[in-house]
């Protein structure tokens, strides 16, 4: 049974280099597809959390046509709350740059624990008879045991929420896992995300709050996820706060755009 | 030398994967709380499974002892990265709840073992059938778990309301065990206590 040391060695080169040409073929091959679907499940969730996604299936051509009918997107420079013309929005990933040291700042200990914020973020203005209608930021933070992705949608009064959804998470299916569930995130609409002094006043709370006529500033929980549910309200927080779009939504009240 | 219709059929019942060699446990409980997430994942560890042990099996006569566990897990390993690949291009929403699981087939012990033991010194087409009827094998408690857990515990099947929920405004009150891990360790353990019921050769010895 003996080979030679020779053989072994060429036997081993040969294996590495026909398993990296499939790898590195097939991971090229599909590159852009994989991309495309990327964006367009980005775009689904912008237009689910703008309510402009009708109920069941949708093909990516009308997905297409629906986001670029109504959204803008614009890039935002978050420490001065200015737009950030220069970046081209559609090629931007926001994910990418946090994690890059030349395109995002380490963010001060919080209880949303988000370590990276990127210079710039990205914005959705859903457009209404040219109007800006609503306002949509992209939010994350830690839940129990995974970093929560998602959209808030805010009307043009930077406080009223029309809507909350998360794109990308691995919490508990069935307990925190319930973020998804279309009855919770239906309580979030007419609630207000700030208070009269313009502080971050948003929490989702143990137990069940009232309509949001009676309790504005309140969220119900989930019950079997606590943990969850208080890294929800953090993150929402932080993302209305001076680190994450609170520049950026007090100039946009002052200016109105 | 066993004919190919046992090959195949053994590892269903009498010889299953998890049941039995109680190989390949840590994905059959993280994959299977929906039973969609389940199939996916029995399809992506069939396709693996009949593809690597088939270039293994075409190569057994080449690869030196030596390094045979290494140049297995490099064909499994790259033949893994293109399924993950190719479910993230074709099947998006899937692979986003598989996440991880798919790479970690590299480390499912069903595929490496039926490598080692049968592909190492069998001919090509006996390998294959002997792969997709271990796979299959897999796939039965899988979607045995995966079927029981959504059911029971988030009242759907294909995320189809079957049971309608308390919170939803009917009569069902949700299991929130089987949602969790070790609710899939009970039904495997149901699975193999009715297996071994059924065929009784299969309990082990006491001492």
């Amino acid at each position: 049974m003996g080979r030679s040391t020779g053989y072994i060695i060429g036997f081993a080169i040969a294996i590495c280099l026909a398993c990296s040409i499939v790898v590195a073929g097939s991971a090229v091959m599909l590159k852009e597809r994989q991309e495309a679907n990327k964006v367009l499940d980005r775009q689904k969730k912008v237009l689910d959390v703008a309510g402009l996604l009708g109920e069941g299936d949708i093909s990516p051509a009308e997905v297409n046509k629906l986001f670029a009918d109504n959204i803008k997107t614009k890039a935002v420079t978050l420490d001065s709350g200015e737009y950030n013309e220069s970046v081209d929005v559609a090629t931007y990933d926001q994910l990418k740059a946090s994690k890059d040291p030349a395109m995002s700042a380490a963010a001060p200990a919080n209880p949303a624990k988000v370590l990276r914020v990127p210079n710039d973020a990205l914005v959705y203005h859903v457009m209404k008879d040219g109007e800006i209608d609503l306002i949509i930021l992209p939010i994350e933070g830690k839940g129990l045991w995974s970093t929560l992705y998602g959209f808030l949608a805010l009307e043009k009064d930077t406080t009223t929420i029309r809507g909350i959804t998360f794109y990308q998470h691995a919490e508990t299916p069935g307990l925190g896992g319930e973020v998804d569930n279309t009855r919770w995130k239906a309580l979030w609409p007419g609630r207000k995300a700030f208070d009269k002094d313009w502080n971050p006043a948003i929490t989702v709370i143990k137990g069940q709050a009232g309509p949001p006529e009676q309790d504005p500033y309140k969220v119900d929980g989930l019950s079997g996820a606590t943990i969850t549910a208080r890294g929800v309200g953090n993150l929402v927080q932080f993302w209305l706060g001076q680190e994450g779009f609170g520049p950026y939504l007090t100039k946009f009240r002052a200016q109105g755009s | 030398m066993a004919s190919n219709r046992e090959i195949f059929v053994d590892p269903l019942f009498n010889d299953n994967p998890i049941a039995l060699q109680v190989l390949g446990i840590c994905s059959a409980l993280a994959v299977t709380t929906k039973l969609e997430t389940s199939l996916v994942m029995s399809a992506a560890v069939i396709v693996v499974m009949a593809l690597s042990n088939l270039s293994i099996s075409l190569l057994r006569n080449k690869i030196p002892p030596s390094i045979r566990i290494i140049v297995q897990l490099t064909i499994i390993a790259s033949l893994v990265i293109v399924t993950d690949q190719v479910l993230k291009a074709f099947l998006f929403e899937t692979s986003k709840q598989l996440s991880v699981f798919v790479g970690l087939i590299i480390t499912n012990c069903i595929v490496m073992g039926r490598a080692e033991a049968f592909a190492m010194q069998n001919p090509p087409i006996p390998t294959v059938i002997d792969s997709i009827g271990n796979g299959i094998g897999y796939s039965i408690v899988l979607i045995f778990v995966g079927f029981f857990r959504e059911l029971l515990g988030s009242g759907k099947i294909f995320g189809i309301e079957i049971l309608p929920l308390v919170t939803e405004g009917g009569w069902y009150t949700p299991n929130g065990l089987l949602v969790l891990a070790p609710g899939a360790f009970f039904l495997i353990g149901f699975f193999i206590w009715g297996l071994r019921t059924w065929k009784p050769e299969q309990v082990e010895e006491t001492n």
